[in-house]
């Protein structure tokens, strides 16, 4: 395997993505990880030098309205699949002391 | 009269012309899904008494000729990932399990708005992402056709429910096949159209500059006709398209002379079964037969479609699935201690292997240093693929070959080597990466008895040519196979 990914790399990704893995998980993702790089790594036989990346296969450009408020007020829908709720808002943990 | 047999455009007039009741016809596919669903699995959720209760709402509509659509009174399924109002919708996810939306995909509303009646929520891949419908967290769909064997994915629930005639049509999206795939290995029509034809609004995205709603059906009549119906330019999707051509039924013609249909050299390589690439090249045979003109051709760059589309999926996806926290709706782990200790538990525990495994990746790709490497390099190479089709959509009118290398696989044989499942994607994912349409149409069963299916791909907007072809093919080919009943006794 070409891609060997390190301990700290996994424990970064891991922070990026907001995911918790055991250390099974973890040693798994390091080998899957490695494997599909490897495997991406196939584009590096591309010359793609001077190729625009493309996000998009239509020229579009922003979509523009005007200023106006269409919606109401729809906090109550909002919040009717919320976990937790208090006084028409998203309860959540304490973040500041 | 044995109603479930009728394709939808039948059924609604048998409907209009007083012969079937909308009542009649969702207690039905009810029927059907008693005798089916223990086994099979292609929901995840029922709603008979919703149904019946807009069967009613419906009939009277159609009796005071307010419905006279060609699809009014028609019950059908929705694939779990586009938002229906009060309807659960989890997209086979455990972080979404008990998620109601307090409204419907526009997709969904064109639909309602036809006077459909909608019946339940199909099975998929958890949150899309994969190609049998096995990584699903409310177990497994089967094959009608054979119940040890997968029945594709990601839409293998609305695949399944088409074929074992659980409904008369469903919806599916397709990100790098999900809809064409799981069409081909379940003996149906399955169409992702051009990128921006059906509105996303309130399809839980994956990939979302790949990410299509399209229909599959019993056959292209009804394809086109659901495509009619549901192609919407929407103000709700940045992406939508404003199009004038979106009449599809008007291209359900029996003629391909003249039609020019590239066959391209690189589908038809190492990996693809000799029965489906017999059954596909007899197909482009009988078309040539027919008057179209057909010729071979180098498409090229297709072994770099798969790497360039997992790059550029998995850090759409890894974005995307930023929003499961826990926080404004789904699943919030139990204990925790603090936000960001909440947010990862919650997330750890929503979320199956497969889908971690993608957030995962695009989550490096995406990070800093790795970026321009993998993700840009990723998009250049789709500008690339793009170019080629182009320059295969200057000399013919049609891309004709297979929709995957071969036929359903078995229960439980793909997920151990993601590597090797990806690779089975190959056939249908530059459409998406090209934004392009494509059809699904069967075409041959092989010797185990699984359905074999042909890939149609069109140039941007052209999916009448695509229609057109297809409806041809299908007049040549004659009447389906359907699955046999006789694994369980089935139906008399």
């Amino acid at each position: 395997m070409a891609n060997v990914i390190s301990d700290e790399t996994i424990e970064y990704v891991g922070i990026l993505a907001k995911l918790e893995l055991s250390d099974a998980e973890k040693e798994e993702a390091k080998s899957d990880m490695g494997r599909m790089l490897d495997y991406i790594d196939k584009l590096n036989e591309l010359d793609t030098t001077g190729v625009e990346p493309m996000s998009h296969v239509f020229p579009v450009q922003n979509v523009f309205r005007e200023d106006v408020v269409t919606n109401g007020d729809d906090s109550e829908n909002m919040l009717k699949n919320a976990p937790a709720e208090r006084d028409n808002m998203y309860e959540v943990p304490k973040t500041v002391e | 009269m044995d109603i479930l047999s009728l394709s939808a455009v039948e059924l609604a007039a048998k409907i209009k012309a007083k012969e079937v009741t909308v009542k009649e016809a969702v207690e039905a596919v009810f029927a059907r899904m008693e005798e089916k669903e223990k086994v099979l699995n292609c929901y995840v959720t029922l709603d008979k008494e919703g149904a019946l209760k807009q069967a009613e709402e419906v009939q009277k509509k159609i009796d005071d000729g307010t419905l006279t659509g060609a699809l009014a009174g028609v019950p059908v399924a929705i694939k779990d990932n586009m938002c229906t109002e009060g309807m659960l919708t989890t997209c086979s996810s455990k972080i979404l399990g008990n998620f109601i939306p307090t409204f419907s995909s526009e997709a969904v509303l064109n639909l309602k708005k036809a006077g459909v009646v909608i019946i339940g929520k199909t099975n998929m891949d958890e949150f899309a992402m994969g190609s049998t419908t096995e990584t699903s967290a409310f177990g497994e769909t089967r094959n009608p056709w054979n119940e040890k064997h997968v029945p594709g994915g990601s839409s293998g629930g609305s695949a399944a429910a088409v074929a074992a005639e659980e409904c008369f049509f469903a919806l599916g999206s397709d990100t790098g096949g999900s809809i064409r795939q799981p069409a081909s290995f379940c003996g149906v029509v399955g169409m992702k159209p051009t990128y921006g034809t059906v509105s996303r609004y309130g399809l839980i995205a994956y990939g979302s500059s790949l990410d299509q709603i399209g229909p599959l059906t019993k056959n292209v009549e009804d394809c086109a006709t659901v495509m009619e119906v549901i192609a919407s330019h929407d103000l709700k999707d940045s992406t939508s398209v404003k199009r004038e051509d979106t009449d599809f039924t008007s291209a359900l013609i029996e003629d391909v002379k003249g039609m020019k249909i590239g066959i391209p050299r690189d589908y038809f390589g190492e990996g693809l079964d000799s029965e489906v690439k017999e059954a596909v090249l007899a197909a482009a045979k009988a078309l040539e037969e027919k008057g179209a003109i057909v010729e071979e051709f180098d498409l090229s760059l297709v072994e770099y479609a798969i790497p360039a589309y997992y790059t550029i999926a998995s850090a759409e996806a890894s974005s995307n699935l930023e929003r499961f926290d826990g926080v404004k709706y789904g699943y919030r782990t139990e204990e925790y201690e603090g936000l960001h200790n909440m947010y990862k538990k919650t997330r750890s525990e929503g979320f199956g292997a497969e889908v971690k495994r993608r957030i995962m990746l695009g989550s490096f790709v995406l990070s800093s240093g790795y970026y321009d490497a993998y993700y840009l390099k990723a998009l250049r190479t789709k500008a690339l693929i793009k170019k080629a089709f182009d320059e295969a959509f200057a000399k013919y009118d049609v891309i004709l070959g297979p929709v995957a290398p071969t036929t359903a696989p078995e229960l439980g044989k793909s997920l151990s080597d993601p590597l090797k499942m990806y690779l089975g994607d190959i056939y249908t994912i530059s459409v998406n990466l090209a934004g392009l349409p494509g059809i699904s149409i069967p075409c041959g069963v092989d010797k185990k008895g699984l359905p074999i299916g042909l890939q149609l791909i069109g140039d941007c907007f052209q999916e009448k040519k695509l229609i057109q072809t297809a409806y041809t093919y299908e007049k040549i080919r004659g009447e389906f196979k359907k699955p046999a009943d006789s694994m369980e006794g089935g139906r008399k």
